[in-house]
C-alpha cells in the first residue's frame, strides 16, 4: 500500500457511502412497493442517470475492493508484491466487467 | 501477590533459537521484583549460559523487552507481581525478530526500518548559524513532545500485526520517529521522508490496532503519529509534491 493507492481506497470509500445509502433506500421502495422486475425494467430502461449511478457505483466498487483485496492477499495471503498487484488488477477488472455487464442489462434499452 | 520469606515461582523461559523450547526453573519472590531480576536471578544462581539483554535497570536505555506472558514488556519496569495474577510467569524473546540465543533478539531489522523511513536528523543550517529558536507552544513542536520520549525498546514493534503479516512495513518506531522529524523545523530531510513513508511499506499499511498504543511502556501513541504521517503525506501527493 502506497499513498495513491490509500487515497484511491478512501476516496473511493467516500464516495460510496451515498451510493450506499441511494441503494438501499432504492431496495426497500421497490420490495415495499411490490415493484415487478418488468415494472424495475421500466424505470431504469434508457434512463441516463440510473446508467451513470450504478457506473459509478460499479466503478468505485471495483477500484476499492481490488486494492483491498491486494493488502489481503499480501498480509494473509503472503504473495509477494508483483503477485499481489497482478491478482489485484485481475480482482478488479472482473469485478469491472461483471458490474457493468450488469448495469448495461438493466438500463440498454 | 506479596512475597514471604521462602516464597518461590515456577518461571518458563525460552531457550534456544528461532527453534528452541521452554525451560523451567524455580525463581525465589522477592517484594517489589521485576521480571529482569527473575532473569537475573536465573542467571547468576541457576544457568550462567542464558542469554539476555539489559543496561541500565531503570527504563531508559530499552535494551530489557522480552515477552512476558505473552505480552511484549519492558522488563525492568515490570513487576512480577502485576503480571502473575494467573501464578504463571513465561518469559520468551521478543516477537517479529529472530533469536540470537534465549532472550535476545536480532534488532538490526527493527533499527534498519528507522533508516528507511529517514529516522535521522537532516540539518538545514550550519555550526555558524544561531542557535533556533523553537516556540515550545508551536503546534509542530508541541505534536513532535507527544512523540519524542521513544526509548527505541522495540515492544512496539513485536506488538504489531502489520509487522507481523507485511515484511516490508516499516513499523510504529520508525514512522513515530519519522513523524517527530517532520515536525522539527530545522529539519530540511522532509520531501525524501515523506516520499519514503508514503511509499510500499510505508505508514499507509498501518491498520490502527493500536496494540503499539497499548504496550508502549513510556506511554507514546505511534499510531496517532502513523495517522498524522497519513495526513501530511496525503496533502503532499495532492499538492504533487511526492511521487510514490
Amino acid at each position: 500500500m502506497n499513498v495513491r493507492l490509500y487515497i484511491l481506497q478512501r476516496a473511493t470509500a467516500a464516495l460510496m457511502v451515498p451510493l450506499i445509502a441511494v441503494h438501499i433506500a432504492v431496495i426497500f421502495y421497490a420490495t415495499r412497493k411490490g415493484l415487478s422486475a418488468a415494472d424495475i425494467l421500466g424505470r431504469t430502461r434508457g434512463s441516463i442517470v440510473w446508467a451513470l449511478y450504478y457506473g459509478v457505483f460499479v466503478l468505485a466498487a471495483a477500484v476499492h475492493a481490488a486494492i483491498g483485496v491486494r493488502s489481503v492477499a499480501i498480509e494473509w495471503g503472503r504473495l509477494a508484491r508483483s503477485a499481489a498487484d497482478l491478482f489485484m488488477w485481475a480482482f478488479g477488472v472482473t469485478l469491472l466487467v461483471l458490474g457493468l455487464r450488469a448495469v448495461a442489462a438493466v438500463v440498454l434499452p | 501477590m506479596s512475597a514471604a520469606p521462602g516464597d518461590t515461582i515456577e518461571v518458563s523461559v525460552w531457550r534456544g533459537k528461532d527453534a528452541g523450547r521452554y525451560q523451567t526453573f524455580t525463581v525465589p519472590l522477592q517484594a517489589s521484583q521485576t521480571v529482569l531480576d527473575i532473569v537475573t536471578w536465573i542467571q547468576r544462581n541457576a544457568d550462567p549460559t542464558l542469554a539476555y539483554r539489559f543496561a541500565c535497570r531503570v527504563g531508559v536505555c530499552g535494551s530489557c523487552a522480552m515477552t512476558v506472558n505473552g505480552v511484549p514488556r519492558w522488563t525492568c519496569r515490570t513487576h512480577v507481581a502485576k503480571v502473575t495474577g494467573s501464578g504463571k510467569l513465561e518469559i520468551g524473546p521478543l516477537a517479529n525478530l529472530s533469536v540470537i540465543k534465549d532472550l535476545a533478539t536480532d534488532m538490526a531489522p527493527f533499527f534498519e526500518q528507522w533508516q528507511r523511513a529517514h529516522g535521522r536528523f537532516v540539518p538545514s543550517q550550519t555550526r555558524a548559524d544561531a542557535l533556533a529558536v523553537v516556540n515550545p507552544e508551536s503546534p509542530e513542536r508541541r505534536a513532535a513532545s507527544e512523540a519524542i520520549e521513544c526509548i527505541n525498546c522495540g515492544v512496539c514493534y513485536a506488538a504489531c500485526d502489520t509487522v507481523r503479516w507485511n515484511d516490508a512495513y516499516m513499523g510504529p518506531a520508525a514512522l513515530n520517529r519519522a513523524w517527530t522529524l517532520v515536525n522539527d523545523v530545522r529539519d530540511a530531510g522532509n520531501s525524501a521522508r515523506l516520499a519514503a513513508v508514503a511509499a510500499d511499506g510505508g505508514c499507509h499499511n498501518c491498520h490502527s490496532h493500536q496494540s503499539c498504543e497499548q504496550l508502549c511502556p513510556t506511554a507514546l501513541n505511534p499510531t496517532a503519529s502513523i495517522a498524522g504521517l497519513k495526513r501530511r503525506t496525503m496533502q503532499a501527493y495532492i499538492r504533487r509534491e511526492l511521487q510514490p
